[in-house]
């Protein structure tokens, strides 16, 4: 490992590999770590076992087919893998449909830039390292927060997260963006 | 993109929509707000990298003993022609943002308005129950009635711009209205405005022939 590797940078080489080479080793690693977090996750929002694994599955098979969406200059492998449960959440307890932003993509060209990548991939660590190290009670109100338990009047203006790098680097990924869209 | 936005969504907004447990129509304001605003797209994509680490937090609970054989097996069952994804197509020259549209089923000239008074039009969305979301059309000039708010009043100018007791709102500014404020929007003169607007709860009319009208007007 040298020292720019992190275990986020790992992760979305294995996205990489499922995208380009539709690698089973690889999607069986990211299966390993990813899949029951989504499951417990699924479960502590309301979710009954075997709904849950349904779901998971679902989730993992959607990171396969999904894979050339992924953008590592703006998301950590975690913060994808989160977003597409949150969806199937959505659909499967609240049988909700979700208003999504209209979609700002890379030219089909496009190969991510590594340093970009890999900096949003060291901000995303040093956010769930500064997220564990917040006080207990306030740690646990977020999780609730997350796992769909709480209101947005329930959530209180402050929030006190740490968001400061990692906004700004999401930013400039996007002013890189548009100025390639122009 | 609108580069002059100066009103934006709030820190329990988008928190609330990054976890998924905003109510659709809130939800829809605040995804056509992000199409127009890289600001809140920038700290929505924070807050969802949140979610990232709580869910890299959270405690694994264990699969069912097939569940990769399984899954593999979902995979295999898509049809490949239903992996591919549409590009994403930008229409440049449209009023409405991309999540709007698809709730309108068009652009702008789609919307099907009706009367409410006073030269006001409003188009009422489709979305689930807990709160409600629609177009508003005010003359230039036009006032929407004097009112306050029991829960949370969420508007997005989208042409034009109004003014009430808070401020002036222009394109792409967002105004976050509860309990404590009781305001009278009025479109600026020169340009008519057009607006959406969500609520998770009927908005209180000071005024009698509001109030009576209310029960029509599904405010
Ligand atoms: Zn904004
Ligand atoms: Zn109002």
């Amino acid at each position: 490992m040298t020292e720019k590797d992190t275990v986020d940078t790992r992760w979305s080489e294995m996205v990489a590999r499922v995208k380009t080479e539709r690698d089973e080793t690889a999607f069986a690693e990211l299966f390993a770590h990813f899949a029951p977090r989504v499951k417990a996750f699924l479960m502590k929002s309301g979710a009954d076992p075997a709904l849950a694994e349904e779901c998971a599955q679902d989730v993992m098979a959607t990171l396969w087919h999904k894979a050339h969406l992924f953008d590592p200059e703006r998301a950590s492998v975690a913060t994808w893998v989160f977003t597409i449960a949150r969806n199937r959440r959505i659909d499967a307890l609240r049988k909700n449909r979700r208003p999504e932003p209209e979609d700002l993509t890379w030219g089909p060209e496009h190969e991510p830039e590594q340093d970009e990548a890999i900096a949003l991939q060291q901000e995303s660590e040093k956010l769930g390292t500064a997220l564990a190290a917040l006080p207990e009670k306030q740690r646990m109100l977020i999780q609730r927060a997350y796992f769909g338990d709480m209101s947005h009047s329930e959530i209180a203006e402050e929030t006190g997260l740490p968001l400061g790098t990692i906004k700004s680097r999401i930013r400039l990924a996007l002013d890189r963006l548009r100025h390639e869209m122009k | 993109m609108n580069m002059t936005i100066k009103h934006h969504l709030t820190d329990p907004l988008l928190m609330a929509y990054a976890a998924g447990n905003l109510p659709e129509a809130f939800g829809l304001v605040v995804a056509t707000h992000v199409s127009m605003c890289d600001e809140c797209r920038a700290r929505l994509a924070s807050f969802e990298a949140v979610g990232g680490a709580v869910l890299e937090e959270t405690d694994t609970c264990e699969m069912a003993e097939d569940s990769f054989a399984a899954t593999m097996k979902r995979i295999s069952d898509v049809p490949e022609e239903e992996r591919i994804t549409a590009p994403a197509t930008t229409a440049e020259d449209a009023l409405l943002p991309k999540p709007l549209r698809e709730y309108v089923g068009g652009d702008i000239d789609a919307v099907e308005w009706k009367s409410v008074g006073g030269r006001v039009r409003q188009a009422i969305l489709p979305t689930s129950k807990d709160a409600s979301v629609r177009l508003l059309y005010i003359p230039a000039g036009v006032a929407v009635p004097d009112h306050g708010h029991r829960g949370t009043e969420l508007t997005l100018v989208l042409q034009g711009a109004f003014e009430d007791e808070a401020d002036v709102f222009g394109p792409g500014d967002v105004e976050v209205a509860n309990e404590e404020l009781e305001h009278t929007p009025v479109a600026a003169p020169g340009h008519d405005c057009i607006c959406l607007a969500a609520t998770d709860a009927p908005l209180r009319f000071s005024g009698l022939i509001p109030r009576l009208a209310q029960p029509f007007l599904g405010i």
